[in-house]
This record gives structure tokens, sequence and C-alpha cells, in this order.
């Protein structure tokens, strides 16, 4: 599949740090899910996150937004550190975007809505203001004429787009997103892993949990591994993928590339 | 060989369906006569409709409107119609329609009953059309007409005068400006409605409502320095303003500025205005009630959860009926000695306490059919909780229990016939003193026939209110 060249000049790591993570351990319950997971997210950085499934993957991005609460260790995000502290929650909020599987629109709203919301509510935004940044990003994920429709009448890939871009009303420094293809037909697959490109091009800093091999290869500087909720092999794509260390890295990449 | 290789080279287009599939006649075959079955059932059914027209037909087709006594009905209806013949005597609700719709409100203050209901819908009809902005001009014509109508005949030529000049102004005025004051009305609506309806000094429902303002008054203050003690300032001080100066400063008030109407007492309400009262004060406040018990069973504070888990099966788990008694004769003893409490007050929170345990449970249906991916993205975008709570869960969750918040609304409406065991007048009660008359005697059908009638507006409306609101809301589209 021949790949539209990507624009590399503004993909650059700077040597701010996003988001740092050091000894953290979760559990649910008395279920050891995430175990001593030490990381460090530069400014500008696109991480994929790869792993079997319920390897703690989910769980972890979910803990840099606080959707999940850790509870040993020390995780800064920009540097502010997440304790609970509802302050310091909110701060984090609203600097980080997430996407997920399945885009959680609010199908009561409009799409123009759904984008607008937060930035009114929580960023005091004016509305007139809020609706052109809404239009904004809508041209940039390529639906704008979408707009006074309800997630509903969308088809799944423009509801990701849709998605995407309600995260970014918010002007967020960091992305997080959880399988954001994996709930769609292929056919669509492609529109928003493009629309996830353009992202990467802009220099956003990026952490994503995805299995489509491609785009890590494509976009990603460094790909994680997890098993059993530990971090088990990182590297930068080529090597990951051409020379993998550990056989459980091994064995994964087997099954997910099909041989 | 070549079936196998067939393959379409022209798309084609669509066609239209065989004319057997449409039509009237397609329409009477596959509904009513599709098998021998069926057809007999049809049959049956036709003949059961006619013996029932061709009992209540005649019977309405011979009504006698005007009459003093049921006597004289049966006398009218024999000389028309020939010896033996049966009709219906409406003429007892010509003469007595406005003693099941008023109780025993004074006649000539009718007016004041009649201007609230036509106040309601103004504050209604913004609320329950918030989109749509054509009703700002009934809204306008509405009080309008209320105002004017409630002076007519009652006041002095220049008052009319004025008063109608007065109402032209507000009616151009609310139609020109539309729907963004009509809210304001609609809060201070119940406020304007307790005083019409009951009478006394306009001081008093000013002060009690001076008590809300207060309240977010030291929100605004205190919570600048601490959210929970602005939270509890909130509480407090309406309450103390209530409970201690209200009153009093009505009193003053008063003194300086005379504004009263005739004060009446609750034993002088009765028939549909009393139940009305209760209905839609029960629904308004239940409604709110309702929501924050659902919210509070969901709640991660133990106390809060507890509390509510507590309220809802407690008053749930009780018949109406118990609660009634316990408005009309226990309440009092828990109160501070002195302090007297209007029945039909009690009778309202009585009521609306039942129906927001009910409403709770059916909106915490409603929320619990909401995904777990719609809290997390109003989460993810920093929504705080109340926000959440109000922008993105709650819209949904109460789409969902619309259904469910109608059926409680209706019987709590219907459920008001209740109070004539604490010897309030609800409807039915009016109508069995009615019969108990010389006159009227002996008569029963008509008079069901009428309040019947009009519980069955009511509700009716209200169900018919409730699918419009779901085809409104309904944006999934699939
Ligand atoms: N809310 C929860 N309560 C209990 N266990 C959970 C919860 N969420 C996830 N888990 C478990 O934690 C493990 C990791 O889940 P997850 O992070 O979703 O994995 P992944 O995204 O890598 O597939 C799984 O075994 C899952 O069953
Ligand atoms: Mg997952």
């Amino acid at each position: 599949m021949s790949q539209p060249a990507i624009d590399r000049s503004r993909m650059q790591v700077s040597n701010e740090i996003a988001i740092q993570i050091s000894a953290m351990n979760k559990w649910y319950g008395t279920f050891h899910v995430l175990r001593d997971i030490n990381m460090t997210v530069m400014k500008g950085e696109r991480i994929v996150v790869c792993g079997p499934s319920g390897s703690g993957k989910s769980t972890l991005i979910r803990c840099i937004n606080r959707l999940e609460e850790h509870q040993q260790g020390q995780i800064i995000v920009d540097g502010t550190e997440l304790t609970s502290d509802l302050k310091n929650i909110d701060i984090v909020r609203s600097e980080v975007g997430m996407v997920f599987q399945h885009f959680n629109l609010f199908p009561h709203l409009t799409i123009l809505e759904n984008l607008t919301l937060a930035p009114i509510w929580v960023r005091k935004v004016p509305k007139k203001e809020a609706d052109e940044t809404a239009m904004y990003f809508l041209e940039k994920v390529k639906i704008p004429e979408q707009a006074k429709k309800f997630p509903g009448q969308l088809s799944g890939g423009q509801q990701q787009r849709v998605a995407i871009a309600r995260s970014l009303c918010m002007k967020p420094r960091i992305m997080l997103f959880d399988e954001p293809t994996s709930a769609l037909d292929p056919e669509m697959i492609k529109e928003v892993l493009d629309t996830m490109i353009g992202l990467a091009e802009d220099g956003m800093t990026m952490i994503c949990v995805t299995h489509e091999m491609g785009f890590a290869q494509a976009v990603a500087n460094r790909v994680i591994f997890m098993d059993q909720g530990q971090i088990v092999e990182q590297n930068e794509p080529r090597e990951f993928f051409n020379n993998p260390k550990s056989d459980r890295t091994k064995l994964f990449l087997s099954q997910i590339l099909g041989h | 060989m070549s079936d196998a290789s067939y393959v379409r080279e022209a798309m084609l287009p669509a066609q239209k369906p065989p004319a057997s599939e449409t039509g009237v006649v397609h329409w009477v075959r596959a509904n009513l006569l599709s098998t021998w079955g069926n057809i007999v059932l049809t049959l049956l059914a036709v003949y059961v409709v006619y013996l029932i027209l061709a009992t209540i037909g005649p019977w309405l087709l011979r009504s006698v409107w005007t009459a003093g006594s049921l006597q004289e009905c049966r006398e009218i209806i024999e000389a028309t119609w020939g010896e033996g013949k049966r009709g219906a005597c409406f003429a007892v609700i010509a003469e007595r329609w406005q003693q099941i719709i008023f109780g025993f409100y004074p006649r000539e203050l009718y007016w004041r009953p009649i201007l609230t209901l036509v106040l309601m819908l103004v504050a209604l009809l913004p609320i329950l059309f918030y989109e749509t902005r054509r009703f700002s001009w009934w809204v306008g014509v509405l009080f309008a007409a209320a105002l004017f109508g409630s002076v007519w005949g009652h006041a002095s030529p220049v008052v009319t005068v004025l008063v109608g000049i007065a109402a032209v102004c507000l009616g151009v005025w609310l139609c020109v400006r539309g729907p963004q004051y009509l809210m304001w009305f609609s809060l201070i609506f119940p406020a304007a409605a307790f005083w019409l309806l009951w009478g006394g000094t306009v001081w008093l429902p000013v002060t009690i409502l001076l008590g809300f303002v207060l309240g977010y008054g030291a929100y605004r203050l205190v919570s600048a320095l601490n959210g929970l003690a602005g939270v509890i300032a909130a509480v407090v001080i309406p309450i103390l303003w209530w409970v201690l100066l209200c009153r009093a400063a009505a009193d003053v008030l008063q003194g300086i500025v005379p504004i009263a109407l005739v004060e009446l007492g609750s034993d002088q309400f009765g028939g549909f205005l009393l139940s009305t009262v209760i209905g839609v004060s029960g629904i308004t406040f239940s409604l709110p009630l309702g929501i924050l018990l659902a919210l509070g069973r969901q709640s991660d504070l133990l106390i809060v959860k507890s509390f509510c888990v507590a309220f809802i099966e407690g008053f749930r788990g009780v018949p109406l009926i118990t609660l009634l008694f316990v408005a009309s004769l226990l309440l009092n003893y828990f109160l501070p000695p002195g302090t007297t409490f209007d029945v039909i007050l009690r009778v309202i929170i009585m009521v609306t306490i039942f129906a927001a345990a009910y409403l709770a449970e059916v909106i915490r249906g409603g929320l619990a059919a909401l995904p777990r991916g719609q809290y997390e993205a109003a989460d993810s975008l920093g929504l705080d909780y109340w926000k959440a709570q109000r922008l993105i869960i709650m819209p949904q969750a109460l789409k969902i229990s619309i259904p469910g918040i109608v059926g409680t609304f209706i019987g709590l409406f219907k459920d008001t016939t209740l109070v004539s065991f604490i010897s309030l007048s609800d409807p039915m009660q009016i109508v069995s003193s009615i019969r108990a008359n010389q006159e009227w005697n002996g008569i029963y059908w008509e008079l069901f026939l009428f309040v019947g009638l009009l519980f069955f507006l009511f509700c009716f409306s209200m169900s018919r209110y409730s699918m419009y609101l779901e085809r409104k809301l309904k944006t999934d589209h699939r």
C-alpha cells in the first residue's frame, strides 16, 4: 500500500517532559493490573502502546487522565501531579484529550454542540468563538458539512473523527487514543488514521493504544509493548518490528502480523 | 453452466409494489378478514360496538340541559319522547358545574382561580415548548386577556380601562420581547399563584421569594471563600429567614404599603380547584426532588446514599393514604407548638414526597441505561460532576424516562382524589354532596361522566405532550 509522504518537519521530540510516571502500581480489588510502571514521555513524542488483550494498556492510559485511580507511585502530567486533589484532576483533564474505542459522542447534541460544549462550560469561551473553533477543527477532520447533524446520523469513521475534533477543541497539549479504529469497518479505518497522522504532523504529543502496525511504523517514534500489566519492551519502531528482544514480543508480533 | 455465470449487466430501477399490496381493500383483507377466525372476531366486535352505541346513543340524544331537579328532567323526557323513555339529565351539570370545579370558593372571587389558571398556562408555555418561539404570541394574548378579564365587572370603569391599557401594553411587549423574560415569570409564578388563590397581603409571597434571593446572594458571597460553606449558607440562611423573619417583614411592609386580597381559608378549596392545586404543585416539586434522590442513590458518599435509599424505599413502601393521614393528624405533633401549618400545604408536601420516591426509581432506570462511556467522555473533557449531570447525563436519562415520569405524574394527579379521606373536598366528594341533595338524589352517570371527562382531559393532554416531547427529542434516527 502506498502511503502519501508524511511531513516530518514538525514532528520533533523536545527535551521537555510531558508525562512522567514513576513506580506506579494499580489494583482492581485484589487484581494487580499495573505493576511498577516507569515511563517518561517527552513533548512531541508519538508513542504506540500494544500488547495482548487484558494486558492493561487501556488502564495505563486511563490513569494518565485519572479516569482510573492509581494506588502507588507518581504520575505527573505537564507539571501537575495527579492526586486525589480535584483541582489538579480538572487541570490535567482540560490539558489532555482522549479518544475512545466507541467514540462516546453525546447522542442528544448536534455535532457542533458536541464540539463546543466543553470549551463553553469548562474554558468559558464565548459561544461565537467556540463555534468558530469547532468549525475550524471540523474542516480539519474533513466533515464541516455534518455540523448540524446528530451523531446517530454519521458513519463510524465520521463519528470517530468528530470525537477527535471534540478533543482538539479544548486545545489539549497531549492526546490519548484507546484503540480508536478497533470498532470501525475496514473501509473507515484509513480516514481515521489519516486524521491522526495529520495530528502527528502538527507536532501533537500522542499516546496511542492500537494494533495498526502500519500506523506505528509510519508515525510513532517509540513503540511500547505491554504484557500482564508490565512494560516488557520498548524501542523505536524499526528495531521493535525487525528485531524484537523478548520472546513474548516475538510471539505477539507473529500473531498480529499473521504469520 | 450458463446459469452459474449469469450476471446482470444493467442495474434494475426500483419498481412499484403489486396493487394487492396497497389500498383500502388490501388493508381490510390483511387486518380484518385474513382468516376464518378473524372474520368471526371482526363480526363479533362489530356487534358489540353496535350494542354499546344502541344503548348510549339514544340516552345521549334525549339529554336535557335545563331543569331544576331530577324529577323535572324525567318529566321533560317523558313528555318529549314518550312514556317510559330514559335520557341523560345534564341539567345537573349546568346547575352545579361551578361547585364541581371551584368547590366552596366564593362565587364573586372566581376570577382569582381563573386568572391563576391562565397565568399558569403563561408560565408553562415557555417551559413546555422551550425551543419553539411561536408560542410567544399566544402568551401575550393570553396574558392580556387574563389581566383584562379579571377586572371586568369587578372594578370601577376607570380601573377597568386603566388595567385594559396596561394589559394590552404588557401583551404586546411579551409578544415582541419573547421568551427570555418569560422564564422569570415562570419562576415567580408559584408565589403569584399562592397569593391569588389564598389572598392576604401581597408582601408574604414577596418575602418568601426574597428568601431564595437571600440564599443565592449568600451562596455567591460565601462560596468565594469556601465551596461547602457556600452551599450550607445557601440552605441555612433562607430557612432562618422563612422561619424567623419572613412573616414579620411582610407585616411591616404591609403596614407601609398595604396591598391585599380577601384572605381565604383552605376549607374553602374543593373540587377540581383543589385537585389541580395539589396535583400541579406535586408535579412541579416532585421532579427536582426525584432527580436529586436518584443522583443521591448513586452517590459514592455513604451517608448521602443511605439516606436516599431509606427515603425512597420508606416512602414507596407506604400507601399514600397513610401519608395523608399523617399529614392531616400526626404532623402537628412533630411541629413546634403554636405553628399552624395549612392542611393543603401539608398534603402537597406528602404527595410531593410520595411521587418523588417513585420518580427517583424511574429516573434511576434511565441513568442505568446510559453507557459508562458517556460519563467517561464528560470526565475526560474536564466537566465537573454537576455540569456533567446537567448537560450530558440528565438530558439523556430523563429522555429515556419520559414514559415512566409521565405515568407517575398521571398517577399523582388521579391520587389527589384520595384527599377526600382526610375530609378535603375532592371532585368526587362534591359529587356525593350534590347527590345528597333532594333535587338530585338518584343521579349518578351524568356527574361521574363529567368528573371523569375532566380528569381524562388533564391526563390525556399530559400523555400527548409526553409523546410530542419524545418525538422532538428523538435524535438517534435509526
Ligand atoms: N473496572 C475494572 N474492574 C476490574 N477489572 C478490570 C476493570 N477494568 C479492566 N479490568 C481488568 O484489568 C485487566 C486489564 O484491562 P485493560 O486495561 O482494559 O486491558 P487492555 O486494554 O490491554 O485490553 C483485564 O484483565 C481486565 O479484565
Ligand atoms: Mg483496552
